[in-house]
Parts: C-alpha cells; structure tokens; sequence
C-alpha cells in the first residue's frame, strides 16, 4: 500500500541522513577547513528556511510590501531578537505582531 | 538516573521550552492539513512518530494533495533532510565518546530545534560528561510535543473553520528567527546569513527545496571567505 511505503521510505531516508556520518566519521579525517566551517552550518540553514517563508509567503512571488505580515512579523522578531538577547522574547514579539498586524493593520489599511 | 543526569535531562527539555512555543502552531497546522490532503490517520501518525521531520513532513502533504507517487515524496524527504547531513558533521567531535546506541538513539532526534539547542550545550568549556543526556532531555520534549500536536490537528484542528487560513506557519520563522540572532555575533556570520538569505529566495524556483542546500552552501562558502580575509588581515597588523 503506497501510504505504507511513503511513511517507511521517508523514515528510512531521514533516519540515515541523521546517523550515516557517526559509523563513517571514525575512518575518515575531514579537512580542518571543513571543520571549520561547520560553525557556519546553522545559522546558514536556518536562514535559507526562514528568508522564503518571509518574503515569498505561500510560495508566492517575492513580496516585499507593508501588505505582507510575515515580513512585518519577522522584522519585528529581529529587533526584539536584538534587543533583548532573548529567545522566548523573540517569538512572542514575532507572533504577536504578525497576527496583531495580520487580523487589524490589514484589514484597516487594504 | 543519578540527580547529575536529572539535571542535565531537566535543563535540555527547560532549554527547549521556547523553541516548543514555536512548534505547537506548526504541528497542529501539520495535522490539520494532513488530514485535509487525503491521508489516512494512521499514515499521518506514523509519519510524526517514525520520520520526526517537521519541514519534510509539511513538503509530504503538499506532494501528496498534488498526487505525487511515494517514491517521489521519499526522494524529495530526502533532499528537504540533507540538511541533516550538515548538523550530523557538527556533532561528530561531541559524539566520538558515546556508545552505539547513543548515537543510535539520539541520531533519531536531530531536528533543527534540539540540534541548535544541543550543540550550544556541548560547546559550553565545562567539563560535564552527562552533555548527551541534556541533548536526550531536549529531544524527548520535542518528540513529545510534534506527536502531541500532530494527533490535537488530527482530530481537533480539523473541525475549526478556516483554521489553515490564520496564518499559523509564521511560528516556525518566528522560531527560526529567534535560533539565528544568537549567531550574529561577528562579520563572518553576517556574510554567512544574508549570502543563505538571498541565494535561497532567488533559487526558491528550484524543484523539491533543492534551492535550500545550495543556499545553504552558499551561505557557509560566504562565511569562511569572510573568516579568512579576516584572519590574514589580523596577520598583516598584528
């Protein structure tokens, strides 16, 4: 049945992504210039998740209007980032900006 | 579990706590619109308890509402996980010292959420040999919390009107946004940002996220070359 299949397959895939480099990291040597990039590797990653998902909101076109809330949530989420150094703080600025701007800015100004 | 390791547990799943603010709206938006493309509530289940994949299970129900075939989803998973790849290298210095089974247990926790959380941990100079039960702690809650959220989209999600339309995918952004501003803590990782920013919005037309690997890649090239004219400049004047 193809849903048994597309829940295994994925299962699998992902599950020897996560672990594949723990068995082989013990015979092979990486690059010290690879190592140090690794470093880089989250905020690099996250960044590409995060930058379309603000600009181009459901897989639109690039939208980098005051009509757009995501990028409006996600300025506001930087700053308060900035700020105040602090996690919890940044998502809930974030949050409640865009739905404050989402659900009463929007409508008001459209 | 001595009180070490208690403590250890404890402070990974208490480290997580807002990153899980972020995750409830997404995996309930998940469950919700997972039943909204066809799949049966078994299928959906079993894909938050065995794949454990935000992103890749999102991506999965839009194949799925599009009438792709399961080899399809299976390689487009695998591509949106590559990423993975990445956070697996990073750890590996960190994972050296653990049994098998460890790296058997916690390779199946490596989310973005518990990696970010658990790879400050284990960067932290203490000394503290108990740093993978701290990774155990953040991965249990997040497990926790996707599966909780997946069933409460499953049966609950589904009956509220219009709910896919309130915009609730801005959490994982939002989330997202709040792992990243930590970083920003010098030149190079500006260049490493912003490079992964914009090369991820032009390649956005790329099939199956691939644009987001190579983004990504551009995003570490742009850091290292940053890092390096940095380090021969501190040469010439230092």
């Amino acid at each position: 049945m193809d849903e048994l299949y597309m829940v295994l397959g994925m299962a699998t895939v992902t599950y020897l992504i996560r672990y594949i480099m723990f068995p082989i990291s013990g015979y092979v040597r990486f690059p010290d210039l690879l190592e140090r990039s690794l470093e880089f590797v989250p905020p690099a990653v996250l960044s590409a998740i995060i930058f379309p998902s603000v600009l181009m909101p459901g897989q639109g076109a690039l939208d980098l209007s005051l009509e757009n809330p995501y990028l409006v949530g996600a300025v506001g989420a930087s700053l308060a980032g900035w700020f105040f150094k602090n996690i919890l703080t940044t998502i809930v600025t974030g949050m409640v900006l865009f739905f404050f701007y989402k659900w009463l800015v929007i409508p008001a100004i459209a | 579990m001595t009180s070490a390791n208690r403590r250890e547990f404890l402070k990974g799943a208490g480290d997580t706590i807002p990153l899980i603010l972020g995750a409830v709206p997404f995996g309930i938006i998940f469950g919700t619109l997972a039943s909204g493309a066809g799949l049966s509530f078994e299928a959906v289940m079993g894909m938050s308890i065995f794949v454990f994949a935000g992103s890749a299970q999102f991506v999965a129900i839009g194949l799925v509402s599009q009438g792709a075939g399961w080899l399809v989803i299976v390689l487009t998973t695998l591509v949106v996980n590559l990423r993975h790849l990445l956070y697996a290298a990073s750890l590996i210095p960190y994972y050296r010292k653990l049994s098998g089974r460890w790296k058997f247990l916690l390779s199946f926790g490596l989310t973005d959420e518990t990696f970010a959380v658990a790879y400050a941990r284990y960067r932290e100079k203490d000394d503290s040999e108990n740093k993978h039960i701290y990774n155990l702690g953040s991965m249990a809650l997040m497990y926790l919390n996707w599966n909780l959220c997946t069933l409460v989209g499953l049966t609950i999600g589904k009956t509220v009107p219009g709910i896919e339309k309130w915009g609730l995918d801005f959490a994982m952004p939002a989330t997202f946004i709040g792992m990243v501003i930590p970083y920003l803590v010098n030149t190079p990782m500006w260049a490493a940002v912003f490079t992964a920013g914009i090369f991820s919005v032009a390649l956005n037309f790329l099939p199956h996220k691939l644009g987001l690997m190579a983004a990504a890649l551009a995003g570490v090239t742009a850091g290292m070359i940053c890092d390096s004219l940095n380090r021969r400049q501190g040469v010439k004047h230092g």
